[in-house]
């Protein structure tokens, strides 16, 4: 449904697409994944026809976004990281507004944006200005818009960025309904876990290329899953506790790890933090509890972690060959940090 | 929430109309929806059009009867008829201001992301907000002249059909001052820059014409850049035309000042319409 190939793109010097290949399949959702600047929203405006891409070829709904734009914008929806909505007019006013300019009759117009705000919640609000609405209200209003003509394909750049978190369940909740009915779906996101919640497939991009890119199980499975993290009390705590985790891996068969299993532990000495894959989600943690309760080592936290989109960065962007560079801190970093150097967009 | 098939309805036209009528009638009804929409945000503050008003009306009681008080007509007349029209150009120039924070707060808020990502004729959106701006400023404007009739007692003195080609010429400015600030709105981050890029320099050069006060009195140096600013041939011509008090014109636009507004007014169409254009082909919001 959604093609791209080698698509390239640059803003003066910087170049923001730097060769971005793209297939999505109908019916499917791809989260675009990577953090501010890596080049996401260059993409999702390469592929809606607001911008002309300087390179490669790509085809959403079986239309070229270049040749062929203006039978393509008739068959995508997309909502920008903005409520792109007018604040002064009403919600259904809005609504009929853009019904109007994809040239549906006044009444159908009319009816759809009826429809469409019963659908998102709205129909109390439809006759009250935009400028009144809540965040939520306005996001979901702003997605209403674009599904005025049911398009097969909807692009959605960080839909939840600005939302509260209950917003943002809800407005899941939502895609997953608009994707069950079969709309192709792709959507950029700063965050793993939306990426992992909504996704069928997931495409890391950085600096303007993808950095990876597969169902979202096996990329989890590639950037090792959950992690357990331990705080422990004392420096001297740490050192043991190191020894007593390393001999509960391997005394595991399934955890064995080969000839260096120091590879997989990570080691923050100023902080006293032990972080390692928890291959076994919750089955890890309780053992690695245990053992060291057993050993009666003082933890001040323990807990199954997700990986920051930090370290999914540094386990597909450095090769496996190459030695696990930089401080332990370095895997601190919580939180999406930009990486990207020199980047525009976004 | 309710499920609803939302597959169904709305069967657009799947692909733009491929004769040339077809694409006509395309670009003009999309035109008339953006238009429909300046329309409407009009009705949901009608207090825009008074605060339209509150300036100029400053700048005619501030003039009128201020600054006035001490301007001599070197040919003689009541300054307060001569000032009228320099205040319709005023408004009339200003338009670009409000098209220029328009435009930008609907580039900041993606809403012209939106529109480029719909399959609206390229020139329509550009095309609809400048004729609803044009009627918004035309509405502005006739409500000036209730007022300089009310508090400046201004009158046009000409026959009828040449107090119309006086208003109508001012429309022509005023709509190709629109563009102008169409342009530069697709250019500026939000609101307050374009208000910046376009009020900074516009307004002192409402004051660098005849609007105010006679050119007679300017330094030599200065003499020339007002004597050929395009504003100063306006407010000429709309003297003309409402029969209002002018000065002796020594440069030849303002010796020809309905040619000469008629030229700038065409030129600065020429200039500003494709390059707008353009621009919004390419503008993505920030």
């Amino acid at each position: 449904m959604i093609y791209a190939e080698g698509i390239r793109k640059r803003y003066g010097p910087a170049e923001a697409l730097r060769g971005v290949d793209l297939e999505v399949p109908a019916g499917t959702v791809c989260g675009l994944l990577g953090p501010n600047g890596a080049g996401k929203t260059t993409m999702v405006r390469v592929l809606t026809t607001l911008l002309r891409p300087d390179g490669g070829t790509a085809r959403v709904a079986g239309c070229d976004v270049v040749r062929d734009a203006d039978r393509l914008r008739y068959r995508i929806g997309l909502a920008g990281q903005h409520a792109a909505v007018d604040e002064l007019l009403t919600g259904h006013r809005n609504l009929v507004l853009f019904g109007r300019l994809y040239h549906l009759p006044r009444r159908t117009a009319r009816l759809r944006a009826d429809e469409l705000l019963e659908r998102f919640g709205l129909a109390d609000v439809a006759d009250r200005p935009v400028k009144t609405y809540s965040g939520g209200m306005r996001r979901r209003l702003d997605l209403a818009a674009s599904l005025i003509v049911s398009p097969p394909v909807l692009f959605l750049d960080e839909p939840t960025t600005v939302l509260d978190p209950r917003s943002r369940l809800a407005l899941w909740d939502m895609l997953r309904e608009l994707v069950s009915e079969g709309t192709t779906l792709l959507l950029t996101t700063q965050y793993l876990d939306e990426a992992d919640h909504l996704a069928d497939q997931i495409v890391v991009i950085d600096s303007g290329r993808v950095a990876a890119s597969g169902p979202s199980s096996e990329l989890k499975a590639r950037i090792g899953g959950d992690r357990v993290s331990v705080v422990f009390r004392e420096a001297a705590d740490l050192a043991e506790g190191v020894q007593v985790i390393r001999a509960v891996l391997q005394g595991d068969p399934e955890h064995r790890l080969g000839d260096e299993p120091d590879d997989r532990l990570e080691i923050d000495r100023a902080e006293h933090r032990l972080t390692l894959p928890a291959e076994h989600g919750a089955a890890s943690l309780i053992k690695i509890a245990a053992a060291l309760d057993g050993a009666g080592i003082a933890v001040e936290d323990l807990g199954l972690r997700r990986p920051t989109l930090d370290e999914v960065f540094l386990q597909l962007t450095t090769r496996p060959d190459a030695p696990e560079g930089g401080g332990p801190d370095r895997h601190e970093a919580g939180g999406p940090t930009g990486r990207a150097e020199g980047m525009t967009a976004a | 929430m309710t499920v609803l098939d939302t597959r169904t309805p709305a069967a657009p036209p799947a692909a733009p109309p491929s004769t040339t009528a077809g694409r006509l009638r395309w670009v003009l009804l999309d035109a008339l929806t953006i238009a429909g929409r300046t329309f409407a945000r009009l009705r949901a503050q009608p207090g825009e059009i008074v605060g339209f008003l509150v300036f100029p009306v400053i700048m005619t009681v501030l003039f009128g009867y201020v600054f006035g008080s001490a301007i001599r007509l070197p040919g003689g007349g009541d300054y307060r008829n001569y000032l009228m029209p320099g205040i319709f150009m005023q408004v009339m120039a200003l338009s670009a201001v409000a098209s220029a924070t328009a435009v930008a707060e609907d580039m900041a808020l993606g809403i012209i992301d939106r529109f480029r990502a719909q399959p609206i004729a390229r020139s329509a959106v550009l095309a609809g907000r400048s004729v609803a701006d044009l009627s918004m400023h035309l509405l502005t404007l006739a409500s000036m002249a209730v007022c300089g009739v009310l508090i400046a007692g201004w009158r046009p003195h000409g026959t009828p059909l040449e107090a119309l080609a006086g208003f109508g010429l001012l429309a022509l400015f005023g709509y190709a001052m629109i563009w102008v600030g169409t342009y530069i709105g697709l250019f500026v981050k939000n609101g307050a820059q374009a208000d910046a890029a376009t009020f900074g320099w516009l307004f002192p050069m409402t004051f660098l014409a005849n609007a105010f006060v006679p050119l007679e009195g300017l330094p030599g140096w200065l003499r020339p850049i007002a004597d050929w600013n395009p504003m100063s041939a306006v407010v000429s011509a709309a003297r003309l035309l409402f029969g209002n008090p002018g000065s002796a014109a020594a440069s030849w636009p303002l010796r020809h000042p309905v040619i000469a507004t008629l030229c700038w007014s065409l030129l600065i169409l020429a200039v500003f319409v494709p390059l707008a254009v353009r621009r919004y082909r390419t503008a993505t919001s920030r």
